[in-house]
């Protein structure tokens, strides 16, 4: 049972991380509706930060992650700009494409500053956590990942359901014309959303890497990818969704991984994904939308 | 003869719905719709749906803006599976069939947002409407065997033969999303026909077009009924072209079948000129 | 002129047709003359596998509209079936050729199973769904693959599935003689390099012909309708999954082809070889290329499989040199202002384009 409990606490934790990338990507796919796949690259480039800044400059943790918000803030609307804003009226594929190239450049470029070999990346967070709880696995990075996800949530839900910003995210995610009419400005709408995803994958990027401390350009493309697969997963443009489904991936992952098999724990877990758009085309907390004949 | 309801294995027999034309009465109807009906979240969206449809009548669908008009098409078709109710097509239960399953049965339509194939040419159009017809398998069409030569040979006659109903064959090698409106509703019809149908169902075929542009078009409705011998229903607004060509006339509103008769009874009942009207103390 | 060729669809066919042969006797006799760099010499049968990649891709992007981002996953089933096709029929069949047609044809065969069984729950899905459910797929065959272990003596063949990860070659028993050919995560080695220039030179022709007689056949105009518009093309009687599916299995027999084409070039490959990036690659031929313009996959993916071979003294930066090169084209092939302007300034590359997406 001890066992049990302490993969559920591993599923939970790294779920948690899983969630807020999810959070961040379905916030940016049910605006720009397209997949992201350079948002992987942006949560290594927050973990990149977050690293320089702890050990070359030695500030502290928090500072860190404020700096890595900042760039990764920064960058994501550099790169909706740049890259996405001149493609808004091309086909999905054109926008595909050149999240790839985005993706490319982001871990090349890291590549260049910051060499291919792995940097150990210290966990930003380390504080006594009480026997009984550390009995199961439970430590100071899983505590804090777990209420940053729930924190972060309940902000969201706040910010779109309350918000005249967010509720303009909402208007022109639905249909960016209408939008357009009723005097919102789309474009910088679109910024700002990318602005938060980023947001989020630079304090995703620095919980990440407390949790596996090995840091190099790659590590963000699978998390990345896994993150978008729980955003499909809960139904993608959902929050709740997003959140639910990130959780429900690590908590696969970790079982899987803990019975099954190590090697195939990423087939078993895109094999649910598989089964649950299978059941349900929309994901879990999706809304289905038949096309109009 | 006593016509019966299939429905869930049970056999229910219903009355008569509706009458056909004098020439039709001794052939078995093509349609039969026996209370249709389908429900969008809890709203009939179409209630108590029931018409018969004669070998080669041309039969219309009329009614206000919401009334329900497309919805019937989508049920006849199976775009939508209805909620209840039952459709014989040529005496054919089609329930639990897809589509493209019912149209190889005998139903083919058009459709109110023009739906061509814009990035192919008009014949081409044409040819994936005899796809059924004009049959030869996968692997004969990649290796190029006689029978992939033989058939497209005959696919590109008939595709011509079809288009030279609205006088179309010089447009053949013209790109369909190219042409003009009223082309393309023309060429949705040959598309149409080319499936060989023995219902054809015409949603809207008038919409934009010009008023000598609809008197050919209704000189062409008439001519393809008796060119194919087969029925033809349509949803039309221009109560000219319907009054004019349709031999019975059916009218909906709110889902509902509120008059069935020829085009002199519609104009005279009470109930269609409320719905289309309102009621004169409201007014 | 005779008569097939009026058509003016078959005539561009044949010119493709026509270029691909000159392309291969004008390598072919740049070679024997030692006109091609070595690291190129050394990329001739690679580049023809990735043409036959995008060729096939470009049938289910391009042709049929469905985005699949796992194609790789049916080059690694056809490049491992290969290999041990080839492998274990060293001695039962001695010629090279022979054996070679074999293995892609074993390599086909078993992609094109692996398509169908994949294509009944993909194809119920469409758009970004199903693009990230053969994403899933890709990741699946991967991890599949580097499960396996297999082995080859005078008994026959041996297969292992090393689910713990605790498995080695030694567990599969092999008697005095045998040999391994895929080591699990290791992946194949000591492949006898029987693929040849020349017989990746046919493989193209093959994936062409097949490709192009079933675009312009009624099974593909079936696939072009169910991309333009799915409901009109059920009204007029056509199953969109049987045409959907055909698309898809026809491609990934190709791709299995070309994966025994690649795998038995390189003595030695590793299981991660197919992974996500390489269906990306394949997938940045396809539109670069032109959707649909089969001729264009050919130029894409032989550009863009040297040009990186050809930025090597750029070294660090070459990747991203490409990387920028590829957002750059993107965003001038695809947004209007920059589209507009092209076309006031070169007027006929306007034309060029209307022809390109009228082809499909």
């Amino acid at each position: 049972m001890t066992v049990f409990l302490q993969y559920l606490v591993n599923g939970l934790s790294m779920g948690s991380v899983y969630a807020i990338i999810a959070l961040g990507y379905t916030m940016v796919y049910g605006i720009a509706k397209m997949l992201n796949f350079a948002h992987g690259d942006v949560i290594m480039i927050g973990a990149y930060i977050s690293f320089c800044v702890t050990s070359y400059l030695g500030l502290p943790a928090i500072v860190s992650v404020v700096a890595a918000v900042a760039v990764c803030t920064a960058l994501g609307i550099l790169i909706e700009g740049f890259a996405y804003k001149p493609l808004r009226q091309a086909g999905p594929l054109a926008v595909l494409i050149t999240a790839i190239g985005v993706s490319y450049f982001l871990q090349n470029a890291a590549q260049l500053i910051w060499g291919a070999t792995p940097k150990n990346f210290t966990s930003i967070v380390s504080f006594p956590v009480p026997d009984f709880l550390r009995a199961y696995n439970v430590s100071a990075v899983s505590l804090v990942t777990v209420v940053a996800c729930l924190v972060i949530m309940a902000g969201l839900m706040w910010f779109t359901g309350k918000t005249k910003m967010g509720k303009a995210m909402r208007a022109v995610s639905e249909d960016k014309a209408a939008a357009q009419l009723m005097g919102i400005n789309v474009n910088r709408t679109i910024s700002m959303t990318f602005a938060i995803g980023s947001a989020l994958a630079a304090i995703a990027g620095v919980l990440l890497c407390s949790y596996s401390p090995v840091l190099q350009p790659t590590t963000g493309s699978m998390p990345g990818i896994k993150a978008f697969t729980a955003a499909v997963f809960g139904g993608i443009g959902s929050i709740p969704g997003a959140f639910v489904g990130g959780i429900l991936l690590g908590i696969i992952e970790a079982m899987a991984q803990a019975y099954i098999s190590t090697s195939l724990a990423n087939s078993i877990v895109f094999a649910v994904l598989i089964v649950v758009l299978l059941v349900k085309p929309a994901g879990l907390f999706g809304r289905y939308v038949p096309e109009k004949v | 003869m006593p016509k019966f309801e299939f429905e869930r294995g049970k056999m229910v027999p219903v009355p008569s719905h509706s009458i056909v034309p004098e020439r039709d009465v001794d052939s078995a109807p093509v349609l039969e719709a026996l209370h249709l009906g389908i429900d969008f979240g809890g709203l009939k969206a179409v209630d108590d749906f029931n018409l018969t449809i004669g070998k080669t009548e041309i039969a219309g669908l009329i009614g206000p803006n919401g009334a329900g008009k497309t919805t019937v098409f989508n049920l006849l078709t199976k775009v939508y599976a209805p909620t209840r109710g039952t459709i014989l097509l040529n005496g054919n239960d089609t329930s639990g069939k897809t589509v493209s399953q019912v149209n190889r049965m005998g139903i083919a339509r058009t459709f109110q947002n023009i739906r061509l194939f814009n990035t192919m040419t008009v014949e081409e159009n044409v040819k994936v409407g005899l796809h059924n017809t004009k049959a030869y398998s996968t692997l004969s069409g990649i290796l190029r065997a006689p029978s992939y030569w033989r058939r497209e040979a005959e696919a590109h006659d008939r595709a011509l033969e079809l288009l030279s109903i609205f006088d179309m064959q010089d447009l053949a090698n013209h790109q369909a999303g190219s042409l003009p409106y009223g082309a393309q509703r023309r060429l949705e019809i040959v598309r149409a026909l080319a499936t060989n149908p023995s219902l054809l169902l015409l949603d809207e075929p008038a919409a934009g077009m010009n008023p000598s542009e609809t008197a050919e078009l209704m000189e062409n409705i008439v001519k393809i009924r008796d060119t194919f011998n087969i029925a033809i229903m349509l949803i039309e607004h221009d109560m000219n072209l319907v009054m004019n060509i349709c031999e019975g006339i059916c009218v909906l509103n709110f889902g509902k079948v509120i008059a069935k008769g020829t085009a002199e009874e519609i104009q005279n009942n009470e109930t269609v000129i409320e719905a289309y009207l309102g009621k004169q103390k409201e007014a | 002129m005779p008569n097939f060729l009026k058509n003016k669809k078959t005539r561009r066919d044949f010119v493709t047709y026509g270029l691909v042969v000159l392309a291969f006797v004008a390598v072919s006799l740049m070679q024997a003359n030692h006109m091609i760099p070595r690291m190129i010499v050394g990329q001739l049968v690679p580049i023809c596998a990735y043409i036959v990649m995008a060729i096939s891709l470009n049938l289910v992007v391009g042709v049929a509209g469905d985005l699949s981002l796992g194609h790789a996953g049916f080059m690694s089933v056809g490049a491992y079936t290969g290999i041990v096709a080839a492998t274990s029929l060293a001695e039962a069949v001695p010629n090279d050729a022979v054996r070679l047609v074999i293995a892609l044809l074993a390599g086909a065969a078993s992609a094109a199973l692996a398509g169908f069984l994949v294509g009944i729950p993909v194809l119920r899905l469409s758009g970004d769904y199903l693009a990230i459910v053969t994403l899933a797929f890709g990741e699946i065959i991967k991890e599949i693959v580097t499960c396996l272990i297999v082995g080859v003596d005078e008994r026959g063949l041996h297969v292992l599935f090393n689910l713990t990860g605790k498995l080695t070659v030694d567990d599969l028993g092999l008697a005095e003689g045998g040999a391994a050919i895929i080591k699990g995560a290791q992946g194949a080695s000591g492949t006898e390099t029987i693929s040849t220039f020349f017989a990746g030179f046919l493989l193209v022709m093959v994936a062409l012909v097949i490709v192009l007689n079933l675009v312009r056949s009624r099974a593909g105009r079936a696939i072009l309708a169910v991309r333009d518009n799915r409901i009109a093309a059920e009204s007029v009687g056509i199953s969109t999954t049987k045409y959907r599916m055909i698309a898809f299995v026809v491609s990934a027999a190709l791709a299995g082809a070309a994966g025994a084409l690649f795998g038995n070039g390189f003595s030695q490959l590793s299981a991660t070889k197919f992974d996500f990036n390489t269906s990306i690659l394949i997938l940045v031929f396809v539109v670069l290329g032109g959707l649909g313009n089969m001729r264009g996959s050919i130029v894409a993916a032989t550009v863009l499989t040297i040009l990186p071979e050809a930025l090597r003294q750029f070294s660090d930066y070459r990747m991203l040199v490409y990387a920028i090169v590829l957002i750059l084209v993107m965003i001038c092939s695809n947004n209007p202002t920059i589209k507009g302007f092209v076309a006031r300034v070169l007027p006929r590359r306007r034309s060029n384009e209307e022809e390109v997406s009228a082809d499909a």
